[in-house]
C-alpha cells in the first residue's frame, strides 16, 4: 500500500479517473501511515478517519459514475487554523479548548466540493506564531529530514532504503541519518511535515509572515503564499488580519498549483478576498521562460548568511539564464526594514483579534473573584509564551501616546516596502528570485533561539517583505546542503500573477529534481 | 524606547492576561529586546509618505442592508463554557 502514498496528486487523479484504484485504497493507505508515523513526528493533532472514509466512498461513487471534481478522491490534512464543520478546530491553543465550529471555512469548503477527502488537522504553532513549530500547545512537529554524513561504502545495499544516492561503479555514496531531531519550521510545521513524509497527498497552510514558504524550505516540499485576496479568509482563524493568506504545502509544482486552483474564490463572506477569475494554473507549467526578466535583489544577501546559501542562489539564477530568461540586477531598498515593521504591524493586529478569547463565547474558562479577573485568568492559562509577548507587544504599540511612534511609523515603512516593488514591476521585471530562508532546518530547542525571540524572528527576513507588499511568493526545493538538508528559492511574483511563480518555479523543479527525506521513522 | 517593569504590568493588565511578578520580570527583558529590534525604523524617511491602509487597492465592497443571516441561537452558545436558554452566562458584572 506504501506506493499508493508516494503517488503526487497528479498521479493519483490520473489512476482515480482511469479506475486503477479507488478513494477508498489511497484513503486507507495514508491512514495507515498516519498511524505507523504520527507517534514520532506529531504531525497531526486529530485523525478523522472515519470522516475520511465517508468522504472517500462518496467520492469513489462518483468516480465510478465518470463524474467527479478537480480533486475527487484525493486524501488531504488540513491545518488547525481552518475552521472545520464538527471537527476539533484550536489554531493548537488551549485557549480554544474544545471549540468544534459549526461552519465550514470557506477555502476546505472548496477543497471538498472539488471531491477532496479530509484526513485530519495538522499540528501547528499557536495561532500561526512561530518559526518552529514548537509553541503549539500539542507540543512540537518533527522534521522527517535528519542531517546526515556522506560515506563512500563498497557494499551497495547495505543502506538501501536510507536515504542513499547510487552513484555508478562498485561503490556508493551512502548518507548516515544522525540522530538529532529537527525542526519543520513554522507555522505550517504540521502541513510541510506531513507532506514531506508521505502522510497525505497536500496539505492546506497560511502564512502571514512566511509560515508556508519557511517550513516548505526545511522539507523539501514546495509551498505558496497566493496574493492578499486570492483566497477567502473567512473561518480561518486569525492572527493579523492585513497579512494571512491561505495557500497549499504540495509535493511538487503541479500539486500546489492543482490545490491553489481550488482553494481561491471570490467570496462575499470575505470583502477582501478579490473577484477576479481563477486561472488554470496548471495550464502555466511547461510554458517556456524564455525573454523573462527575472530580478536579483542586492538586498538579500545579508551578513552572516551561509555561503550554501549563496551558492543555491546562484545555481538558481543559472538554472533560469540557461532556460532564456533574462537576468537583471535590481535594488529593494527597503528590505531590511520589512521585519521590523512587521514585528510592529502583526503584533499590534494580533492583540485585537485575539481579544475574543475572553472565556465567554468558546474555549477555555478559569474562574475569577469577578468578569476581569476571569478575563484574564483565562488568558493567561490559555496562550503559550510566543502568544502573549505578541499581544503584549501588540498591546504596547497601539496604547495612548505610542501609536505614532510605532504603529503610524510601520504602516508608512510598509508603503516603500511596496512602493519598491513596484518600482521594480514597473521597469519590466516578471519575477524576482531570492533564497527562501537564510539557513537549513535546526535542531528542536535550539539554544540560541529560545534565549533570544528576534533571532528566530530572523528566520522570516526573506519571506515577510512578501507579505508586506501583499503579492504572491512560492518556496521550492532546489537542492541539499553538505548535511543532506533540503534548502529552497523563493519567486516572487507581481500581483495576482501566480501563474508565471508557477511557469519559473517548474523551471526549477526540473533543474533541480524533486527531493525526498530517508525513512528512519 | 524601552519598558520598565510597572509599564509591564499596565500594558498585561490592557491586555488582561494575568502576570506574576516572575513573567512581568521575563517579559520586561524579552519586550525590550524587541522594541530594540524594531527601533531601527525610526531611522527610515518616511516624510510625505502616507500609511498603509490597503495592501491591495480595493473599493469597498457594499451589499443590501437587509438580513441575510439568523435564527441560529443554538449554534453561536454551542461553544460557549457556560449558558443558559441561548444566553452566555458571565460572572456578576453589574451590583
Amino acid at each position: 500500500m506504501s506506493e499508493l502514498t508516494h503517488l503526487t496528486i497528479s498521479q493519483a487523479r490520473a489512476k482515480l479517473r482511469g479506475k486503477e484504484i479507488t478513494a477508498a485504497e489511497i484513503t486507507e493507505a495514508y491512514l495507515s501511515a498516519i498511524e505507523r508515523a504520527n507517534p514520532v513526528l506529531n504531525a497531526y493533532i486529530v485523525v478523522t478517519g472515519d470522516k475520511a472514509r465517508d468522504m472517500a466512498k462518496a467520492s469513489d461513487a462518483k468516480l465510478a459514475k465518470g463524474e467527479g471534481g478537480a480533486l475527487e478522491g484525493i486524501p488531504l490534512g488540513i491545518k488547525d487554523l481552518f475552521g472545520t464543520e464538527g471537527v476539533h478546530t484550536q489554531a493548537c491553543s488551549h485557549v480554544l479548548d474544545g471549540f468544534k465550529p459549526r461552519y465550514e471555512s470557506t477555502v476546505t469548503a472548496n477543497l471538498w466540493a472539488d471531491g477532496a477527502v479530509m484526513l485530519g488537522k495538522l499540528n501547528m504553532d499557536e495561532f500561526a506564531m512561530g518559526s518552529s513549530n514548537e509553541t503549539s500547545y500539542y507540543g512540537p512537529v518533527v522534521n522527517p529530514w535528519r542531517r546526515s554524513r556522506l560515506d563512500t561504502v563498497v557494499m551497495p545495499t547495505t543502506h538501501q532504503g536510507d536515504g542513499g544516492f547510487v552513484s555508478a561503479g562498485g561503490t556508493k555514496t551512502a548518507r548516515t541519518l544522525d540522530n538529532a531531531q529537527l525542526v519543520p519550521g513554522g507555522s505550517s510545521g504540521g502541513s510541510a511535515s506531513a507532506v514531506s513524509a508521505f502522510l497525505c497527498a497536500g496539505a492546506t497552510a497560511t502564512d502571514t509572515g512566511g509560515s508556508i514558504r519557511q517550513p516548505a524550505a526545511f522539507t523539501g516540499t514546495v509551498g505558496i503564499k497566493p496574493t492578499y485576496g486570492r483566497c477567502s479568509r473567512w473561518g480561518i482563524v486569525a492572527f493579523a488580519s492585513s497579512l494571512d493568506q491561505a495557500g497549499p504545502i504540495a509535493r511538487d509544482v503541479r500539486d500546489a498549483a492543482i490545490m491553489l486552483k481550488s482553494m481561491a474564490s471570490v467570496d462575499a463572506k470575505d470583502t477582501t478576498s478579490v473577484d477576479r477569475a481563477v486561472p488554470d494554473y496548471e495550464a502555466a507549467i511547461g510554458k517556456p521562460i524564455k525573454g523573462m526578466k527575472v530580478g536579483i535583489p542586492r538586498e538579500y544577501r545579508v551578513d552572516g548568511m551561509p555561503e550554501e546559501i549563496e551558492a543555491l542562489w546562484q545555481k538558481g539564477i543559472v538554472w533560469l539564464k540557461d532556460a532564456g530568461a533574462e537576468i537583471v540586477d535590481i535594488s529593494l531598498p527597503h528590505t531590511k526594514y520589512a521585519l521590523p515593521a512587521y514585528y510592529i504591524v502583526a503584533p499590534a493586529e494580533a492583540s485585537s483579534n485575539l481579544a475574543r478569547y475572553d472565556g465567554v463565547r468558546y474555549g477555555l474558562r478559569v474562574p475569577g473573584k469577578d468578569i476581569v479577573d476571569m478575563y484574564e485568568k483565562t488568558r493567561a492559562a490559555g496562550f503559550g509564551r510566543e502568544v502573549k509577548r505578541r499581544i503584549m507587544i501588540g498591546t504596547y504599540v497601539l496604547s495612548a501616546g505610542y501609536y505614532d511612534a510605532y504603529y503610524l511609523q510601520a504602516q508608512k515603512v510598509r508603503n516603500l516596502i511596496k512602493r519598491d516593488f513596484e518600482t521594480v514591476f514597473a521597469a519590466g521585471v516578471d519575477v524576482i528570485l531570492t533564497p527562501a530562508t537564510p539557513s537549513a532546518a535546526f535542531g528542536i530547542a535550539d539554544e540560541d533561539m529560545a534565549a533570544d525571540p528576534v533571532k528566530m524572528y530572523l528566520n522570516d527576513i526573506f519571506t515577510v517583505t512578501v507579505n508586506m507588499a501583499g503579492l504572491p511568493g512560492i518556496a521550492v526545493p532546489a537542492g541539499l546542503d553538505a548535511k543532506g538538508l533540503p534548502l529552497g528559492l523563493q519567486l516572487i511574483g507581481r500581483p495576482f500573477d501566480e501563474e508565471t511563480l508557477f511557469q519559473t518555479a517548474a523551471v526549477i523543479e526540473q533543474a533541480a529534481g524533486t527531493f525526498q527525506p530517508g525513512k528512519w521513522w | 524606547m524601552s519598558v520598565d517593569l510597572q509599564t509591564v504590568k499596565r500594558v498585561a493588565r490592557l491586555a488582561r492576561i494575568a502576570v506574576s511578578e516572575e513573567d512581568a520580570e521575563r517579559m520586561t527583558g524579552e519586550l525590550n529586546a524587541i522594541l530594540g529590534f524594531v527601533e531601527q525604523l525610526n531611522e527610515v524617511d518616511v516624510s510625505g509618505v502616507e500609511p498603509m491602509t490597503s495592501v491591495t487597492p480595493m473599493e469597498m465592497k457594499k451589499r443590501q442592508d437587509i438580513v441575510t443571516d439568523g435564527n441560529k441561537a443554538a449554534d453561536i452558545v454551542a461553544n460557549a463554557p457556560a449558558t443558559e436558554e441561548n444566553f452566555f452566562l458571565v460572572p456578576k458584572v453589574v451590583e
